[in-house]
C-alpha cells in the first residue's frame, strides 16, 4: 500500500501514464521485460554471440594472421584462412558437444552428447532456482553460495554418516544438499522480510562467506587426511548418483533430477497457489499485500525454493560429477545459472534449453582447444556476449535489422 | 497569439489517438478541451507541445505553420504547459525552479539569482500569486506549487498556456483561485487551452468548448449547455449525472471506529483521535483534500497500519492488530485508491486478478493445485455480471481501460461475503460511463444493508453519494455533517475550519 512517497504524490495520473508506473518495485520493470518480452531476442542474442565469437576466432588464428600480412597481394588467402579457422572451430564445437562423427562408431561418437548433458545438469538446476526468484521479483545472485552450502551438506552426510542400507545413504545425502541450499537461500529471504535487507547485496556477500568458509573447512575438518590440496575425501560409492549409461559415459542420475526439477518448477509457477503468490509478489508487491498475501513469508519461501534448487545443483556436482569436495565445486555455475535463467526467460523449458546450450558450449570448448587450438577463453567470451546481447535488446534489434519497438504512449 | 491545429492525426500502431482534429484558439480566450480519459486530449496537447510528432496535419501560430521537434521548440515559440504532474524539483527554491533551463547568468557564467528573484516577484505581483522566491518548493501547498508552474511558463513569455487537468490536485478553494488566475491571464490576452473532464469548471470559465471522443472532435459547445448535455456529448449517449438513491434504511451501527491515532514514519500524527460509526445500510463519505489522513485511515482498517492505536470494531470484533488476510476474512471489501498500484497486478490476466486474494482458498485450489477450470468459470461469470468490456478473461489487466480495471476490482471485492465495504476514491480518473456504473454498485451495496465507507476528494461525489459526510483535515475529523450541508461550509471544513 502507500508509503511516504505516495502520500506525497499529489496527482491523479491519467490512464495512459499509469501504465508506465505500474509498480514501485525497482526490479519489476526488468522482471516484466524478462518474462513478457519478445521471445526471439534470446535466440538472436545467441546467434549474434556466435558471430562475434567467429570474428574472435578468426583474429586469434595463426594462419589468418599470416595470410593477412599479404592481404593486399592475395586477399583470397586471408578469406580462405578465416573460413577454415571459423568452420574448423565450430566443427570441433559440434564434435565435442553433440556427436563426434570422426570417432568411427556410434558409442564413442555419442560420448560428446552425454558430456554435454552432464555439464548441463548443474547449470540448468541452478538456473531453475534463479528463474523462480526472478519471476518472483527477487534478484538472487547467490547461486554460487547456495551451491557451495548444498555441496557441503551432501558431503557431510556422504562422508561422515556410516553406511546405510540400500539407496538411503544417497537419498539422505541429496536431501541434505537441498536442505543446505534452502536454508542458506531462505535466510536471505528471512533477512529481507524482517530487516528489509536488499537481497542482491546480501546474496553477493553470502557468496564470499560461503566460498571462504568452504576453503577454511577444506583445510581443517573436511580435509582428506593425506591430501595436499584443500579437498575432501572421495565420496563413497553408495552415496553417488547412479550412472545412467554405464561406466563409459559421464551421464548420471542427476540428469533425471534435472528433468524432474524442470517439471516441478513448471508446476510450481504455473499450476500451484504458492507459485501464484510468488508471481503476484514479483509483479506487484503492494497489490499482493492489499490482497492479503503474506509477503514476508513469501519472500522467505521464494528464496528457500530458489536456494533449494541451487543446493540440488551442488549435489549433482559432489555426488555425480566431481565425487569429492574441492574449493572449485561451484566453479562458475552460480553465475552461469544467472545467464541461463535470463536466456531461458525464466521459463522452465527455456532454462532447460539454455542449460543444455551452455553444457554443449562447455563440452565443445575442450575439443575446440585440443583440435583447433582455439583459446578456451573465446568460448567464455561468447557466453558473456550472450548476456550482453540479452541485456540490450535494441542492440540485437539493430544487428538483425528488426523494427524498433513502437512508440509507446508516454 | 492565435493557435490553430488543422487535421491533426496521430496513431500508435493500430490505435488512432487523434483523427483529423482541428482546433482554433484565439488570444484572450479560454478554450476547454473536454473529453473522457482516452479521448485523446493529452495526446493532442503532447503533439502541440512537441512531445509527439503528428502523422498528419499541421500546427499554425498566427497563421504560420510551425514544426516542433521537441518541447524546447514549443517553448521558444511561446507555448507553455502546466503539467498535471508538476515538473518541479522539490528541494529547489521557487526562483531556482522557475529559471531552470534558461538560467540568467552574469559575467563568467555565474548564476544571477538576484535577477531571477526579481522576475519571480514581478510576475507574482502582477497576478497576485503571493510567491516567495526563496521558499523551498517541496514545502509549499500543492496549489502554490501549481502557481510556480504557471510562473515558469509565463517567465519564458508564453502566449499560449496549456493546463492539463490542473484541478485534479486542488481543494475547492484552490480551484476557485486557479479559475480567477485563468481569467486574469485571459484579460492579459493569453490564449488558454484548458483540458478537463469536470463539467462545473468548464461551465465556469470556458469561452468555447471542444468535445473530443475516441480521438475525434464530436462537436463544439457553448458553456450555456447543461451539464447533462455536455456529459452526453462526451460519452456519446444520454447520461444522468445525478445519483438516484432512495433514503437510507439504517440498521444498527455495526462499524465503529474510536480514538484511532497513528504516527507516520517521521513521527507526525497522520491520524489524530479519529472516531465515527457507520450504520448498516448507510454510506459515510470521508471528504477532504488528498493527503489529510484518508489513506492512513483505510490502511488502518485493512491492517496495514501496524502502529495505529485506538479501536476499529466491526460487528463487535476488533480489526486493529489483525493481519490483512484476517481482516479480509472477516468480511471487509476494499477498493484501494490506486487501482494499478494496489488493486491489480497489471501483468496478470483478468481471471488471475479475480482470484488474487483467494488463490489459496477452496474452491480455487485443491491441495496446492490451482483449479483453473473453476477459475475460468468464475471469471467468465463475473466479467459478465460486472460488464467488464474485454475480448477474453485472459486479457492482461494492465491492458484494460481504467473503468474496466475498476470493474475487475469491484467484481473481486463484491464477490466475497461482506460485512463492510470500503472504497477509496473509487471513481478517480474514470470516464463518465464507468463512474455511473461504480456509483450504482456502491448504492446497491449500501441498499443490501452493508455499512459503506467511501473516501472522496471531490465535493460533488461526496455530496451525492454520502448519507453523511465526515470531513478530514490533518488527520482529524473536523466534523460529521449531513450531505445536505452547503458546499461553501464543506469547503471551509476541508480547509480545517469546523462548522
Amino acid at each position: 500500500m502507500s508509503d511516504k512517497l505516495k502520500a506525497a504524490k499529489p496527482a491523479e495520473p491519467n490512464a495512459a501514464q499509469q501504465s508506465t508506473e505500474l509498480s514501485g518495485n525497482r526490479f519489476s520493470g526488468f522482471a516484466r521485460e524478462l518474462v513478457t518480452g519478445n521471445a526471439l531476442i534470446p535466440v538472436l542474442a545467441v546467434l549474434a554471440s556466435f558471430l562475434v565469437g567467429g570474428i574472435l576466432i578468426a583474429f586469434s588464428n595463426e594462419s589468418v594472421q599470416t595470410a593477412s600480412a599479404y592481404f593486399f597481394a592475395r586477399p583470397g588467402d586471408t578469406f580462405q584462412a578465416i573460413g577454415q579457422a571459423v568452420f574448423g572451430a565450430y566443427d570441433a564445437l559440434f564434435r565435442g558437444s553433440i556427436y563426434n562423427y570422426q570417432a568411427g562408431n556410434f558409442s564413442d561418437g555419442i560420448l560428446s552428447l552425454t558430456q554435454t548433458l552432464a555439464y548441463a545438469t548443474p547449470i540448468t538446476i541452478a538456473g531453475l532456482g534463479l528463474a523462480v526468484a526472478f519471476r518472483s521479483g527477487l534478484f538472487n545472485i547467490g547461486g554460487t553460495g547456495q551451491i557451495i552450502v548444498g555441496a557441503v551438506g551432501s558431503t557431510v552426510i556422504a562422508l561422515y554418516v556410516p553406511i546405510w542400507p540400500g539407496p538411503l545413504h544417497f537419498i539422505v545425502a541429496v536431501l541434505a544438499g537441498i536442505l543446505g541450499g534452502a536454508i542458506f537461500g531462505g535466510f536471505v529471504g528471512f533477512l529481507k522480510a524482517t530487516t528489509g535487507a536488499n537481497e542482491v547485496i546480501v546474496t553477493i556477500m553470502f557468496n564470499y562467506v560461503a566460498a571462504f568458509a568452504l576453503h577454511y573447512s577444506l583445510t581443517t575438518w573436511l580435509k582428506a587426511p593425506l591430501a595436499v590440496n584443500p579437498q575432501s575425501s572421495p565420496v563413497p560409492n553408495d552415496a553417488l548418483y547412479p550412472l545412467l549409461a554405464g561406466d563409459a559415459y559421464p551421464l548420471h542420475a542427476g540428469f533425471i533430477a534435472m528433468l524432474l526439477a524442470v517439471a516441478a518448477v513448471w508446476w510450481l509457477m504455473n499450476r500451484s497457489s504458492v507459485g501464484f503468490h510468488f508471481k503476484a509478489l514479483g509483479h506487484n508487491p503492494s497489490a499482493s499485500k492489499v490482497a492479503g498475501i503474506n509477503i514476508n513469508r513469501t519472500y522467505f519461501l521464494v528464496m528457500a525454493v530458489s536456494g533449494a534448487l541451487a543446493g540440488l545443483a551442488g549435489t549433482s556436482q559432489i555426488l555425480g560429477t566431481e565425487k569429492y569436495l574441492g574449493t572449485g565445486v561451484a566453479a562458475t555455475y552460480g553465475f552461469d545459472a544467472i545467464t541461463v535463467a535470463l536466456l531461458g526467460r525464466s521459463n522452465p523449458l527455456g532454462v532447460l534449453a539454455a542449460g543444455i546450450l551452455f553444457g554443449g558450449v562447455r563440452a565443445g570448448a575442450v575439443t575446440m582447444q585440443a583440435n583447433q587450438n582455439v583459446p578456451i577463453d573465446s568460448v567464455y567470451v561468447v557466453q558473456s556476449m550472450i548476456v550482453l546481447f540479452i541485456a540490450a535488446p535494441p542492440l540485437v534489434r539493430s544487428i538483425f535489422f528488426m523494427p524498433k519497438q513502437k512508440e509507446v504512449r508516454a | 497569439m492565435k493557435l490553430e491545429l488543422r487535421g491533426i492525426t496521430k496513431r500508435f500502431g493500430s490505435l488512432v489517438a487523434n483523427e483529423n482534429v482541428s482546433l482554433l484558439v484565439q488570444p484572450g480566450e479560454i478554450h476547454c478541451l473536454l473529453g473522457e480519459n482516452g479521448a485523446g486530449k493529452s495526446t493532442l496537447m503532447n503533439v502541440l507541445y512537441g512531445l509527439y510528432h503528428a502523422d498528419a496535419g499541421e500546427i499554425l501560430l498566427d497563421d504560420k505553420v510551425v514544426n516542433f521537434a521537441g518541447p524546447g521548440d514549443a517553448m521558444a515559440a511561446g507555448i507553455g504547459m502546466v503539467h498535471q504532474h508538476f515538473m518541479l524539483i522539490p528541494v529547489f527554491t521557487v526562483a531556482e525552479n522557475v529559471i531552470l533551463g534558461h538560467e540568467p547568468t552574469k559575467f563568467g557564467g555565474v548564476l544571477d539569482m538576484a535577477a531571477a528573484r526579481v522576475k519571480v516577484r514581478e510576475i507574482s505581483d502582477q497576478f497576485g500569486f503571493d510567491l516567495d522566491p526563496d521558499a523551498i518548493v517541496g514545502d509549499l501547498p500543492v496549489g502554490v506549487q501549481q502557481r510556480v508552474e504557471i510562473v515558469k511558463a509565463l517567465i519564458s513569455n508564453a502566449q499560449i498556456l496549456i493546463f492539463d487537468e490542473p484541478t485534479a490536485v486542488l481543494t475547492p478553494q484552490e480551484t476557485d483561485e486557479l479559475m480567477a488566475i485563468m481569467k486574469a491571464l485571459r484579460e492579459r490576452g493569453t490564449a488558454i487551452v484548458f483540458i478537463t473532464h469536470k463539467l462545473r469548471e468548464v461551465k465556469e470559465v470556458a469561452d468555447k468548448i471542444t468535445v473530443l471522443r475516441l480521438g475525434k472532435v464530436v462537436g463544439e459547445a457553448s458553456p450555456q449547455e447543461s451539464a447533462n448535455e455536455l456529459a452526453s456529448m462526451m460519452v456519446g449517449r444520454a447520461v444522468d449525472l445525478e445519483i438516484v438513491k432512495e433514503p437510507a434504511k439504517l440498521g444498527d451501527a455495526s462499524f465503529v471506529v474510536s480514538g484511532l491515532s497513528a504516527l507516520s514514519h517521521n513521527g507526525t500524527k497522520v491520524l489524530d483521535d479519529v472516531s465515527f460509526e457507520i450504520h448498516k445500510g448507510e454510506i459515510l463519505v470521508i471528504a477532504g483534500v488528498q493527503g489529510n489522513g484518508q489513506t492512513e485511515l483505510t490502511e488502518a482498517i485493512l491492517g496495514l497500519q501496524y502502529k495505529a492505536t485506538g479501536s476499529i470494531k466491526l460487528n463487535g470484533e476488533e480489526l486493529l492488530g489483525k493481519r490483512v488476510k484476517q481482516v479480509l476474512d472477516m468480511g471487509v471489501g476494499f477498493v484501494p485508491e490506486d487501482r494499478t498500484e494496489d488493486g491489480l497486478v497489471a501483468d496478470f490476466t483478468i481471471a488471475e486478478n479475480l482470484m488474487l486474494d483467494r488463490a489459496d482458498r477452496k474452491p480455487f485450489v485443491s491441495g496446492l493445485n490451482l483449479r483453473l477450470a473453476y477459475l475460468r468459470e468464475f471469471a467468465t461469470k463475473l466479467v459478465q455480471q460486472y460488464d467488464v468490456r474485454t475480448q477474453s478473461i485472459e486479457t492482461k489487466a494492465g491492458k484494460l481501460s481504467g473503468g474496466n480495471q475498476q470493474k475487475v476490482v469491484l467484481a473481486r471485492e463484491l464477490s466475497r461475503e461482506l460485512k463492510l465495504f470500503v472504497a477509496s476514491q473509487p471513481t478517480r480518473g474514470l470516464d463518465v460511463g464507468s463512474i455511473e456504473f461504480v456509483h450504482e454498485q456502491i448504492v446497491k451495496t449500501r441498499n443490501s444493508g452493508l455499512p459503506v465507507l467511501i473516501v472522496a476528494t471531490e465535493l460533488d461525489e461526496a455530496v451525492q453519494l454520502g448519507d453523511r459526510i465526515a470531513v478530514m483535515y490533518r488527520g482529524k475529523i473536523v466534523g460529521i455533517v449531513p450531505s445536505t450541508t452547503p458546499r461553501q461550509v464543506l469547503g471551509q471544513m476541508m480547509a480545517g475550519i469546523s462548522a
